[in-house]
């Protein structure tokens, strides 16, 4: 259990992410093309401003924020559980393809349904997307399960399926590509390497259900989580019925996965990272390490997200670019570590 | 003991036996291939025309079709496939990792990352320079499989090596498409990215075929040595090898065949695992055979990829990288599903 001491550095812990999160929360508003001061933000924020700042911070600034949060925390917890149910700590929903299979099912549903890339994405796309990107990451997953099985589940087994199947659906990905046309072409890569390109109110009504929904339920679940990654034998001696565990988990991390690959297509490593450091702050306990996880990673694609808008401006960068220049070192440093 | 040795003997002649009849009727099949990716495309040439213009060179519109467009592309791709398929063989001895191919190690990826960049910093950029920026990019990832593989006696075991070298792969395409992006090039880049034979030029063939002579001749010579070391690291140190030294010359020619072929053909993945796996079950362990054999049906593979990735849609031309990683993944699950008790 916990002893006063380490409650209190939990607390510290935890204040200070938050605080950081804030100030990149602040810097993130202040910084573009229309630029307001800090001072102004929080001006702004409590109704204060004036109505042009209104207009930049309401309807553009603070709808893609929100969406990089619920981003980030929805990879933030499938990657978490992933590692848990994997007992893999190198475990995520873009290395497992469970990203592209979601990418790949709103690639082809934007082919047969307009034939336009978000030129002129209509309201029920909007909504419908999310359950299109969840059937894509839902199938994804069923695949990786069913093939990996084999008298059981191996977790070295399921990570290599899931390797294959996203080359798999990479390689598909590529072909559809090729059929639009340039400008959506471009469009399509740039959406594909990670952005937070959903950036109006609807997206947000669109997502947070989701992000929500299985967030609660997966931490309501965390401490089948806790048991599971103690492994199998330990698991059923508790009592655990370990594979329908297993399976529940990996559904509600498939929904998060999706709805998160909906408004920003895929996002690498951002899931793979966060965990890690979590745990590094708060110890492997899953009630306390998908919360943490989720606020590591939201400020780390905050972070990503405000460079990439702003490093190259005018033009922007993929955000999922900027967090594998940050995530892959680090996970080669993990890998080499061992 | 007198007829174990025998029965090594017959082994070995058997390998050698189905290894050759491999390589010649391997050889048969990849000249019916060549002549058929030849006289197919948008102008059909029969193939009366096509062994003639081979043979005595004319300046009729055909005969500069074949030597100018067809014959470099379909050679191209009949010595990248054998690259690439040498250069996974080696790799999976080296590392013992059945699953080993230079584009899941991030080796082809590497070298399209480089060749972004030096489409970005020139526009018309040569082949010499070309192949030079794909070397480049191919040792760094080449450099970091060495490291992990070379670590410690035991070795970081396989499925890290696979997963470093996909994360790897994944931020190095990831950088390709954003300079691609970037400096307005995703159009001329985008082949590379999903590898296509579409650029395939007699100056840069012949420069690959140079590079990839030299490093092939190489990997024969050390043939032997990779078999030993295939074995276990312990054996091969005990058998005096110094291990390394094999591994480090191992990934130079790997980065030289691949780089190279990445340098003509853009990023063509999975190859490399398929066909040394292949012809492993068909001649067993001895790398002596399995390169060799190797080379032959990866040119074939490749060959007859090109053909189909010209054949399905008409008249667009379908990524072959797309095509062969459609081909390989099913093979890496088959393969996983066998092996991982022993990974």
């Amino acid at each position: 259990m916990q002893t006063h001491k380490g409650k209190k550095k939990l607390i510290l812990i935890i204040s200070i992410l938050f605080i950081l999160l804030l100030s990149i929360f602040i810097i993130s508003f202040n910084i573009g093309t229309f630029a307001i001061g800090p001072i102004d933000v929080i001006k702004t924020l409590f109704g204060q401003g004036d109505s042009k700042q209104e207009l930049v911070l309401f309807t553009m600034r603070l709808p893609r924020i929100i969406i990089a949060l619920l981003v980030a925390s929805a990879l933030a917890v499938s990657g978490t559980v992933l590692q848990g149910i994997t007992k893999n700590d190198l475990a995520d929903p873009g290395i497992l393809g469970i990203s592209s299979g979601a990418a790949l099912a709103v690639v082809i549903y934007i082919y047969f349904m307009n034939g336009k890339a978000y030129s002129d994405v209509s309201l029920i796309t909007i909504f419908t997307m999310p359950i299109i990107a969840l059937l894509g990451a839902g199938f994804a997953a069923f695949l990786i399960y069913t093939l990996a099985w084999k008298k059981g589940i191996n977790p070295t087994r399921l990570i290599l399926m899931g390797i294959g199947i996203n080359s798999a659906f990479s390689a598909i990905l590529i072909l559809f590509q090729f059929r639009f046309s340039t400008q959506d072409f471009n469009k399509i890569m740039i959406w594909t390497s990670g952005s937070i390109w959903g950036t109006n109110w609807s997206y947000v009504i669109a997502t947070l259900p989701f992000v929500f929904i299985f967030t609660v339920l997966i931490i309501y679940k965390a401490r089948y989580l806790d048991v599971l990654s103690l492994g199998d034998e330990l698991s059923v001696g508790l009592g655990v019925n370990i594979e329908k565990e297993r399976r529940t988990l990996l559904i509600y991390t498939v929904a998060l996965a999706g709805a998160a690959t909906a408004v920003a297509g895929t996002i690498a490593f951002l899931g793979l990272i966060s965990p890690h450091i979590a745990r590094k702050l708060v110890g492997p306990k899953h009630k306390l390490l998908l919360p943490t996880s989720a606020l590591v990673s939201s400020i780390i694609l905050l972070l990503s997200d405000t460079i990439a808008k702003n490093v190259l401006a005018p033009i922007e960068m993929p955000v999922g670019i900027v967090v594998s220049i940050i995530g892959v070192p680090y996970f080669i440093y993990l890998i080499m570590k061992e | 003991m007198e007829k174990l040795i025998l029965t090594q003997k017959k082994k070995k002649m058997n390998r050698l036996i189905m290894s050759t009849f491999i390589i010649v009727i391997g050889l048969i099949i990849l000249f019916l291939g060549i002549s058929l990716s030849v006289s197919l495309g948008a102008k059909h040439i029969d193939l009366n025309t096509v062994f003639n213009s081979m043979l005595s060179p004319s300046d009729d519109i055909n005969s500069k079709i074949i030597r100018d467009i067809r014959l470099p592309r379909v050679i191209a791709a009949a010595l990248v496939g054998a690259f690439l398929a040498v250069s996974g063989a080696i790799m999976q001895g080296l590392t013992r990792n059945p699953i080993a191919d230079p584009s899941i190690m991030g080796i082809t990826q590497g070298a399209t990352f480089t060749i972004a960049i030096a489409f970005a910093m020139k526009a018309n950029i040569g082949s010499s320079d070309l192949m030079i920026f794909a070397f480049i990019g191919a040792s760094l990832s080449g450099i970091i499989v060495f490291l992990l593989s070379s670590r410690s006696i035991k070795g970081v075991s396989p499925i890290k090596l696979v997963l470093a070298g996909t994360a790897l792969g994944t931020l190095l395409i990831s950088l390709a498409t954003a300079i691609a992006m970037y400096s307005n090039l995703s159009q001329e880049l985008s082949f590379w990215i999903a590898g296509g034979l579409v650029t395939a030029k007699w100056e840069g063939v012949k420069l690959l075929a140079s590079v990839g002579a030299f490093g092939v001749i190489a990997a024969i010579i050390l043939s032997p040595k990779i078999t030993i070391l295939s074995l276990g690291e312990e054996i091969s140190i005990g058998l005096g090898q110094k291990t390394n030294i094999i591994r480090f010359i191992g990934i130079v020619i790997v980065i030289l065949l691949s780089g190279g072929s990445v340098a003509v053909a853009g990023n063509i993945s999975f190859l490399g695992l398929i066909v040394p796996q292949i012809v492993r079950s068909l001649v067993g362990p001895d790398y002596r055979f399995i390169i060799p054999c190797s080379l032959v049906l990866g040119a074939n593979l490749l060959v007859f990829s090109d053909i189909s990735a010209r054949m399905i849609n008409q008249p667009y031309e379908t990524p072959i990288g797309a095509l062969t990683a459609l081909l390989g993944v099913p093979f890496f699950i088959y393969i996983v599903r066998k092996e991982v008790k022993s990974l």
